[in-house]
This record gives structure tokens, C-alpha cells and sequence, in this order.
């Protein structure tokens, strides 16, 4: 059929064959009990602290998984980028491709009660959370279905039933609140941390070391995590920071640098700075990661980094590319088989977009509501003095 | 009612205390001078002779307060003890409210510099910290900006913090935590999340505190959407709004004034909670409206006694209610007036006045027989000299001049 015309000398012998017939042959996606050592890339480095171990338990599932859902989130992003370039996505847009690992490797270490509070760069990690694809390129469209109604835009995605707390756009400012969020936790005792992402460039910010000082005095169960992408829109990091060892900028808070591109290692680490949290206190992770968009889609993402560099990150480091050698290698599924997982998450994405298009814009009402919250019963007019009256109780 | 305040500046031969609860008064006066002193309320700021304001007048929110002293002490020559309700400092009247509601809910939380085992800078949350613990009431590091994010932060994950600037002027470093995060989480969350923090501290120009420690932050933050601003001025005033605040979903800033914190008010011992934008009657009158607010209502009611010994009947109304205005009172007292007189400690340029006219402006044109005159603190940083320092705020004989300019 189709197959046998798209074959060609590239493609191993195994897989000319009808893929039916090779279905009952493999463990594909669904055996959860096997269990799979995977050694990172490279060795976790420490500052003030002991590293994990290299060799990471994983199953074929969890494997299958992190390439479905991988694929499906550069996906999202690449689909993003086409319909800024069509207008239909305005204003500000910052796209995680390349960084899909930190996303993945997290979600797999810890449980959505878990909070996790980043920057701009979220609609990966929205993903992540368990926000679905029409709830993200609606958001992003400004249409009523997306995740914030429309009124928040691309920076500004929240799921608060997944503990996902945006999304926002001044830089830095998400740390203290992801520390606010610790203190609720450990206010609490419920046993849950919080993950504050931040990039290189917000790592400069003061209100990161204050916060990192709160959280260190009080034993938050707060864990930084820097995403480094090694530019902080133009500025590289050598050019913006004395010392660009971010793992080690804590000083006294202990810190673990991460290769932010391999989903394993992002996972041990995470498993690893949740236990030490909860006994200890703050941790800063630094996830050494990278971009292969600009800061955003108004910035060619090449005046200040060769396109060379950018294609040798893609091809020697690239996180989708590395789960795929590991499926291939542990022989869990076929070229075709994960070529047709990226076409259904295109298919998806398509599908997304669809929708999202036929969701409508805001209508003018929307404009007034959620500024405040009403009938908590001691006002009479209601606060944004658009009615006149509201039930007291 | 008029004729009730002339019996109180005509009686004011006593030295510098005037009663809050004027039904009282009748009973007072025929005691003998001692206990006469005890039952009068003593209302100073610092040394300047002011008057007390009468409790709200109105029945819109009656339902939600219970109705102050006034109309229970109906028994004559009642001893001091078996009055209703307590005396208290304005700064004790604070942290009563602020107890309550932690007894009541234990999301409650406060957060700032110094509000623990110091007790607060201005006393406010003395005795909590010993009493709630140390993480409910969390004494922080010197920083604003990260604190308040850590308060809005514990917000979004279903706490109350209270979060005290110990000056208001500092919260400067804090305004994209307030903005930012605090005014428009609700918003741009499509609702998801509710920050129901109270942001408070002490502000205004105090007695030679510095430029730097006398500044008025209401002006600066009354344009971020999505937040509530409320002054207190009086003990009674200060615990209600205070509960309110802390019972509102919506981000609430409560300014409070340096200079008012050893104010002295009888207040009910039930509990009672006040209307967030609700302004506050505290003369009713016929010829002039006088919209104030904090520390220049002692001012304004100053200059009141001045004015009715000439012959003039103002209106004297407290907004309370910085964002959103109570265009429903004031607009009510405009339709009888006709005119209007602000008194306001802000700067002339953008500050609550500012606004405050626009809005009048705009909605009750119709009924102005004159332009409205506001009176502002002038635009210069507060000098440090204490006569430099009068002339940058608004003084009574100022407010009795205009209202003389604007009745002609």
C-alpha cells in the first residue's frame, strides 16, 4: 500500500513489512512493567549538595509517552509560529521548542498537586499540566475558549486545577510568588512543593534573591529552577551575568545543574529536589537548556547566535531526537510507528486549530467581569460600579 | 441634628476633649467635672484641638452594622463602667479586628517588617505573634517587593495574608507585585484565580518625618484595575474596614495615617463589619459639601465648628472609599448642596481629588451651582522644618476661606 511507495533503501529491512503484522511483536506503549536504565547524557554537577546517580528507571510506556507527548508540544509550538506569521496570534509570543525536556522530565517527577509557576514561556508547560490544545491556541487567538477567556493571552496561561499558576509577563516577578506559593504549602502541610521557573535573564532580577532568602530562612518547599537558555533575548549570558554558574548563585541554598535537554535527567533531578526540599529547604536547579526560536516571534533569533550553533544544538542535543535513538535502540517501536505519532500530533494540532478558529471573540460584556470578585456580602454597589446593586447575604 | 452640634461648639469651653456620641453629651453635662471628663471621649492629634464625627447616618447598610453606641445609651445618669461598648486607641480598635477575623478564620495571615516579636512598628499586631505563632504571623526580611509577591503568591493558593508595609511609602518597591500581579491575576486568569489580600500600612504626612516617610501612595495606586483602596480615620471605622477587608475576595489597600493611630473612640462590643465603599455622613448639613477623607477629617471638622460659629451649615462627608467612589452618597449630598469643597492630603496633581473631581464632574454636573474647589497638599516633597511642613497640608483656616469663596 502506501507503505511499500514510501519505502526506500533509508529504512531498515524489519520495517518494509506491513506494520500490522509487527503490532503483537513489540512491547509498545502500554507495558509499564518493564523496567529500562537509561544513563543521562552527562553527569549532574553539585554545588553544596550530593548529585543523583546517572542511571535513571524508566518502562516503555513512560518512553512511548514522553516521545507522544514531545511531539505533540513541538507540534504546538511550530503550529504557533505559522499563524503568528498569519496574524492571527498578536502581541507577544514566545515559543518553547527546544526546551520540550524541562516540561516533560518534570511532569514525570512529580503530581499535579505539585505547583509549578513559570514566565512567559508557558504554553509547553500548559501543555504539561494537562491543559488541552484547543484551550491553548484559543487562548492564544483570543477567543472565549480559551484557558484564560481570551482576556489573557500568550503570556499569560493558568489551570488551576492542575496547580499551574502561569504565565506571566514581568520577568522575575513569578518568583516571589512561587515562594508565596511554598509558604501556602508549607502553611499548610500538605506535603506538596512548588517548582519557580525562571530563565537566565530573570536571574539577574533582585527579587529572586530576596525570595531565595525567604525561602532559605523559612524552609519553603520551594525549588528554583533556572531555565538557562544561554540568551536572555539578545544578551547572552556572559554578557549579562558575572557569574553564569546559576546553580551556584545561591550561595548558601544548595544547587544542581541539569542538562535541560535530556527528559531523564530532568526527571532524576526533579525526583531528587522534591526530597530534598521537603526536608531541607530551597534547591536551585539549573537546567542547562535551548531555544531554537528567537526570545519571541518578533526576534529572528540569529543576530546575536549563528545559525550554525542553533543547527548543531538540533542536531546533537535535540530532546525529541534523543527519545527517539532510546525507542529505537530498545527496539519499542518502528521509524514508521513514531513518524505516525508525529503526524497524529499534527493531525491534532490541525484539528485544534480548527476549533479554536470557530470560537468566537470575547463579546463586550466580557470586558467588566473578573476585574473583581463579587458577593462576598458587604458591598452594595459592586466594586467596578457597573451595577447597582448585588445580594448581601 | 444642627442644632445638636451648635450645643457642642458652644459648650466647648472644656479643654480639649469633644464627644463622639452627642446624645451622650445631654447626660455629661450634668455631672460633676471629674466624671464629666471621664465620659467624654478625648480626640487629639497631636495637641491640635479636633473634633470626633458623628457615626454614619442612613440606613443602606443598616442591616450590616449593628448601630453604634449612640442609640442605646438611653439610660440617664448611667455609671462610666456599664456603658456599652469599650474605649480604645484607633491602633487597638486595628488589632482587634485583625484578631477576630485570625480567630475566626485560620487562613489568616500576617505578613511584614517587624509585625512579630517587635509587635509591629505602631503596635498594631502586638500580642499576635506569641498568640498565632511565627508563620502566621511572619516577621520578613526588608523586602517589600518580594514579600508582597510571597503574599499574592500564598493568595493564589487559597491563604488570606494581610501584608503590612511599615510605611506606606515603601510599598513603592513593591507597586509591580501590587499592580501586576495582585490587580490583575483575577483578570487575566479568566477568574481561575481570587488574591484576597489587604495591603496596609500607615501613610500621610506625619510630624517631620521626611519627604521620603510622608508620602501619599492612594494618588499613585488608585489607577491599577482590579484593586479596592479604603481609608479609615476613626477607631470605629478602622476595626470595620479592617474586617471587611480581610473577609473581601478582592485585593484591598487599607490606609491608615501616622498621626491617627492614638485616636480614642468608644466602639460597640459586638462584632460588626463595615461596607468596603460605603462613604460615611459624619455632619449632615445644607450649604456645602465637604467630601474628605483619613487625617483631613479632623481638619475639615475643625474648621466645621468655625464655619457654623459664622453661620454656614456644611455637610461634612468622610469618602472612606478611595476606589470605587461612593457616587451614590456623595452624589446625594451634591443634589441637596449644590457645591462641593474636597479636602484632601494627596498632591494637587493626580491625586484622589483629582479624580474625585472628574467623577463629580462628569456625573452631577447638573446639580453644581459653582465650580468644584478642591484643596490639596501642595506639589513638593515634604519639607522637614515644621513650618514648611504646615503649609504643605491643608489648614482649617484654608478650608474655612474656601467654603466662605464658594458659598458667597
Amino acid at each position: 500500500m502506501a507503505l511499500a511507495h514510501r519505502s526506500s533503501g533509508l529504512l531498515k529491512p524489519l520495517s518494509t513489512a506491513s506494520s500490522s503484522s509487527f503490532l503483537h511483536r513489540r512491547p509498545y506503549s502500554t507495558d509499564d512493567t518493564t523496567t529500562i536504565t537509561v544513563e543521562t547524557s552527562v553527569p549532574f554537577t553539585g554545588h553544596n549538595c550530593e548529585t543523583p546517580s546517572r542511571s535513571v528507571d524508566t518502562n516503555p510506556k513512560e518512553l512511548m509517552t514522553f516521545f507522544t507527548d514531545m511531539a505533540l508540544m513541538r507540534r504546538m509550538e511550530i503550529a504557533a509560529d505559522s499563524l503568528y506569521k498569519s496574524k492571527l496570534i498578536r502581541g507577544f509570543c514566545h515559543l518553547y521548542d527546544g526546551q520540550e525536556a524541562v516540561s516533560i522530565g518534570m511532569e514525570a517527577a512529580i503530581t499535579k498537586k505539585d505547583c509549578i509557576i513559570t514566565a512567559y514561556r508557558d504554553h509547553c508547560l500548559f501543555l504539561g499540566r494537562g491543559g488541552t490544545l484547543l484551550e491553548s491556541f484559543a487562548e492564544l487567538m483570543g477567543r472565549t475558549a480559551g484557558c484564560s477567556n481570551g482576556k489573557g493571552g500568550s503570556m499569560h496561561f493558568y489551570k488551576k486545577e492542575a496547580c499551574f499558576f502561569g504565565g506571566h509577563g514581568i520577568v522575575g516577578a513569578q518568583v516571589p510568588l512561587g515562594c508565596g506559593l511554598a509558604f501556602a504549602q508549607k502553611y499548610r502541610k500538605e506535603g506538596h512543593v512548588t517548582f519557580t521557573m525562571y530563565g537566565d535573564g530573570a536571574a539577574n532580577q533582585g527579587q529572586l534573591f530576596e525570595a531565595l532568602n525567604m525561602a532559605a530562612l523559612w524552609d519553603l518547599p520551594a525549588i528554583l529552577v533556572c531555565e538557562n537558555n544561554h540568551y536572555g533575548m539578545g544578551t547572552a549570558e556572559w554578557r549579562a551575568a558575572k557569574s553564569p554558574a546559576y546553580y551556584k548563585r545561591g550561595d548558601y541554598v544548595p544547587g544542581l545543574k541539569v542538562d535541560g535537554m535530556d527528559a531523564f535527567a530532568v526527571k532524576q533531578a526533579c525526583k531528587f529536589a522534591k526530597e530534598h526540599v521537603l526536608k531541607n529547604g530551597p534547591i536551585i536547579l539549573e537546567m542547562d537548556t535551548y531555544r531554537y526560536h528567537g526570545h519571541s516571534m518578533s526576534d529572528p533569533g540569529s543576530t546575536y547566535r549563528t545559525r550554525d550553533e542553533i543547527s548543531g544544538v538540533r542536531q546533537e542535543r535535540d530532546p525529541i531526537e534523543r527519545i527517539r535513538k532510546l525507542i529505537l535502540a530498545h527496539d519499542l517501536a518502528t521509524e514508521k510507528e513514531l513518524k505516525d505519532i508525529e503526524k497524529q500530533a499534527r493531525k491534532e494540532v490541525d484539528e485544534a486549530i480548527a476549533k479554536a478558529k470557530e470560537s468566537p471573540m470575547p463579546d463586550e460584556p466580557e470586558l467588566f467581569t473578573n476585574v473583581y470578585r463579587k458577593g462576598f456580602g458587604v458591598e452594595s454597589f459592586g466594586a467596578d460600579r457597573k451595577e447597582l446593586r448585588t445580594t448581601l447575604p | 441634628m444642627a442644632s445638636i452640634f451648635q450645643g457642642v461648639g458652644a459648650a466647648t469651653s472644656l479643654s480639649s476633649s469633644t464627644s463622639i456620641e452627642t446624645k451622650k453629651f445631654h447626660f455629661c453635662s450634668r455631672r460633676s467635672p471629674s466624671e464629666r471628663k471621664a465620659c467624654f471621649v478625648v480626640v487629639r492629634s497631636g495637641g491640635v484641638m479636633v473634633d470626633g464625627g458623628l457615626n454614619r447616618i442612613g440606613g443602606r447598610a443598616e442591616q450590616l452594622v449593628t448601630n453604634a453606641v449612640a442609640a442605646k445609651a438611653d439610660t440617664p445618669a448611667a455609671a462610666t463602667a456599664s456603658k456599652p461598648g469599650h474605649e480604645l486607641l484607633l491602633f487597638e480598635a486595628l488589632r482587634e479586628g485583625l484578631e477576630e477575623e485570625m480567630e475566626r478564620d485560620a487562613r489568616v495571615c500576617v505578613m511584614g517588617e517587624d509585625v512579630g516579636h517587635y509587635g509591629g512598628s505602631y503596635k498594631v499586631t502586638r500580642g499576635l505573634a506569641q498568640k498565632y505563632g511565627d508563620l502566621r504571623v511572619l516577621d520578613t526580611p526588608i523586602a517589600e517587593n518580594s514579600f508582597t509577591g510571597m503574599g499574592i503568591g500564598a493568595a493564589m493558593m487559597g491563604l488570606r495574608p494581610i501584608i503590612e508595609g511599615m510605611n506606606m511609602g515603601f510599598l513603592l518597591l513593591a507597586f509591580n507585585q501590587i499592580s501586576n500581579n495582585c490587580g490583575m491575576l483575577h483578570y487575566t486568569s479568566g477568574g481561575q484565580f481570587k488574591i484576597p489580600v489587604v495591603i496596609r500600612g500607615p501613610g500621610g504626612v506625619g510630624r517631620q518625618l521626611g519627604a521620603e516617610h510622608s508620602q501619599r501612595l492612594e494618588s499613585y495606586f488608585q489607577s491599577i484595575p482590579g484593586i479596592q483602596m479604603v481609608a479609615c480615620s476613626t477607631p470605629y471605622n478602622a476595626k470595620g474596614l479592617m474586617k471587611a477587608a480581610i473577609r473581601s475576595d478582592n485585593p484591598v489597600i487599607l490606609f491608615e495615617h501616622v498621626l491617627l493611630y492614638n485616636l480614642k473612640e468608644r466602639i460597640p462590643d459586638e462584632e460588626y463589619v463595615l461596607n468596603l465603599e460605603e462613604a460615611e455622613m459624619v455632619r449632615p448639613g445644607e450649604h456645602v459639601t465637604i467630601l474628605t477623607y483619613s487625617r483631613m477629617r479632623y481638619h475639615v471638622m475643625q474648621a466645621a465648628k468655625t464655619l457654623v460659629n459664622k453661620g454656614y451649615d456644611p455637610e461634612v462627608i468622610d469618602i472612606r472609599s478611595l476606589k470605587p467612589f461612593d457616587l451614590y452618597t456623595i452624589g446625594n449630598s451634591i443634589k441637596k448642596t449644590h457645591r462641593v469643597l474636597i479636602v484632601e492630603e494627596c498632591m494637587r496633581t493626580g491625586g484622589i481629588g483629582a479624580s474625585l473631581t472628574a467623577a463629580i464632574t462628569e456625573n452631577f454636573h447638573d446639580y453644581l451651582d459653582a465650580p468644584i474647589v478642591c484643596l490639596s497638599s501642595q506639589d513638593v516633597p515634604t519639607p522637614y522644618a515644621g513650618t514648611l511642613e504646615e503649609w504643605t497640608v491643608v489648614q482649617p483656616p484654608q478650608i474655612v476661606a474656601a467654603v466662605e469663596q464658594l458659598c458667597r
